[in-house]
């Protein structure tokens, strides 16, 4: 939507993006029951399963594409200005694919996190001496 | 060779003139604008480091709550309604924005009772956003016992059957055993601190029957016929805890910023009846900035739609 557009069109325009995002809700909902399998039955598992994923992840992204160029007008800024707000956000998919790697590798490693923290330490005996300088009498060392 | 130097300096500084005496708008945007684009930007990175610590931790637990399972009830229907009161909230902050949008082009038109009538529209769909939520959070904390301490829905690890209270499998009316598989969810519902244990424990569950109705046990003890507890009797467990914490503070840490918005565009909306941004002549270029912030709220709750009811 351009800026010198008439305002009769701007007001369509607004209707249209009212029944544009209303309807990709409609379909993200009803492609999700499906896949939990609330309306024909079956759920959708294996590769479909991926399927939904993506699905459901591509339409959040255009939603949000939508407002943020449409509704909230970045399509009429200046390039630096959306650049600089837009080029930040690939950060993101580092973000993303760290912290997905660390909790993949927590659940892998759930049953050695356990066993690591039920592990009792033997206390060294009493009178023993404790600590990094172990040196097997002190009292050789003064001379 | 110093005078180039000079001359290139004074060259440098005709072509410039101007730039350093303020007055020149980078990106040809307000201040205030632009600012608010990079509060923005900043919100986008909190909301996304909570969204992501989310996936993080879904990812490290061996099962995760269904999304369609736990959010299934909504006001004035009674019964298992997956998903369809927060797609009633989704389109409340939907049609909320679209008005908002409206404000904005009533303000470029200078139209005062416009920009006024659009954003009461506004801060009314705001308000009913909020108070669906306080509806989704009543139910869960008051009826369904989920806090950010505790989280009854859980889904089972491998199949098997559940027991009475006296170890003889459950049975429907036609004597079959109630029998659950691997990935099935369960609700353990009226919990209590067992004096005995010291521990929580519930009364009874909900599990979904044969015929895909959600039922109710009550008991709690299940006999797993697969994986490495097979054939051994134990207690339902509860569900991961996390998932409790991070609902209430992610969903809350965005109604609250539903919330600092309904109460910014209520006083928006109060100074542009009074005239106050008329007088500017700008545009209504403060309601352009609110707008801005509201389609972020917009914004942030499409993915919060996404990680917590769809995925």
């Amino acid at each position: 939507m351009a800026q010198h557009t008439s305002y009769e069109e701007q007001k369509r325009f607004v209707v249209r993006g009212l029944i544009l995002l209303g309807i990709i809700t409609l379909v993200e909902v009803f492609i999700a029951l499906w896949a939990k399998g609330h309306l024909f039955g079956a759920k959708w598992e294996g590769a479909l399963h991926y399927v939904y994923m993506f699905a459901m992840v591509g339409a959040s992204i255009y939603k949000a594409y939508f407002i943020v160029f449409h509704f909230m007008h970045m399509a009429q800024e200046v390039r630096g200005l959306a650049l600089s707000v837009l080029l930040p956000m690939s950060l993101l998919i580092w973000a993303l694919i760290a912290f997905f790697q660390e909790g993949t590798s927590w659940g892998a490693r759930r049953e050695q996190i356990r066993e690591f923290n039920e592990e009792v330490v033997q206390p060294a005996p009493s009178g023993a001496k404790q600590g990094y300088l172990l040196v097997p009498d002190c009292s050789t060392l003064k001379g | 060779m110093a005078d180039t130097s000079v001359a290139h300096a004074h060259e440098t500084h005709e072509h410039d003139a101007g730039s350093w005496d303020g007055g020149k708008e980078p990106f040809k945007a307000s201040y205030g604008k632009l600012m608010m684009w990079y509060f923005l930007v900043s919100d986008a990175f909190t909301f996304a480091g909570f969204l992501i610590a989310y996936g993080a931790l879904r990812f490290s637990m061996p099962t995760w709550p269904e999304p369609d399972w736990v959010f299934a009830t909504a006001p004035f229907l009674s019964g298992h309604w997956p998903l369809i009161f927060v797609t009633f909230m989704t389109f409340v902050l939907i049609f909320s924005s679209v008005t908002m949008v409206r404000a904005v082009q009533e303000g470029h038109r200078e139209n005062q009772s416009g920009v006024v009538f659009w954003m009461v529209m506004t801060v009314l769909g705001g308000g009913t956003f909020l108070g669906c939520q306080a509806y989704e959070w009543t139910t869960l904390i008051a009826k369904e016992d989920m806090t950010i301490r505790q989280n009854p829905f859980g889904r089972h690890l491998h199949d098997g059957v559940y027991l009475m209270e006296d170890g003889k499998e459950a049975t429907y009316p036609d004597g079959a055993p109630i029998t659950f598989k691997k990935g099935d969810n369960y609700t353990l519902h009226h919990l209590f601190n067992d004096p005995v244990s010291g521990g929580l424990k519930a009364e009874g569950l909900l599990y979904p029957d044969r015929d895909h109705h959600v039922s109710e046990l009550h008991a709690t003890k299940i006999k797993y016929t697969t994986g490495p507890m097979a054939g051994q009797e134990s207690d339902v467990p509860f569900g991961p805890k996390a998932f409790g914490a991070l609902f209430f503070f992610i969903t809350g840490f965005h109604g609250f910023h539903v919330f600092s918005g309904v109460a910014f565009l209520a006083i928006i909306a109060i100074n542009a009846a009074s005239g106050l941004y008329a007088s500017r002549k700008n545009g209504y270029e403060m309601v352009e900035k609110i707008g801005l912030y509201w389609h972020f709220v917009d914004l942030v709750w499409v993915f919060v739609f996404l990680v917590f009811y769809l995925l």
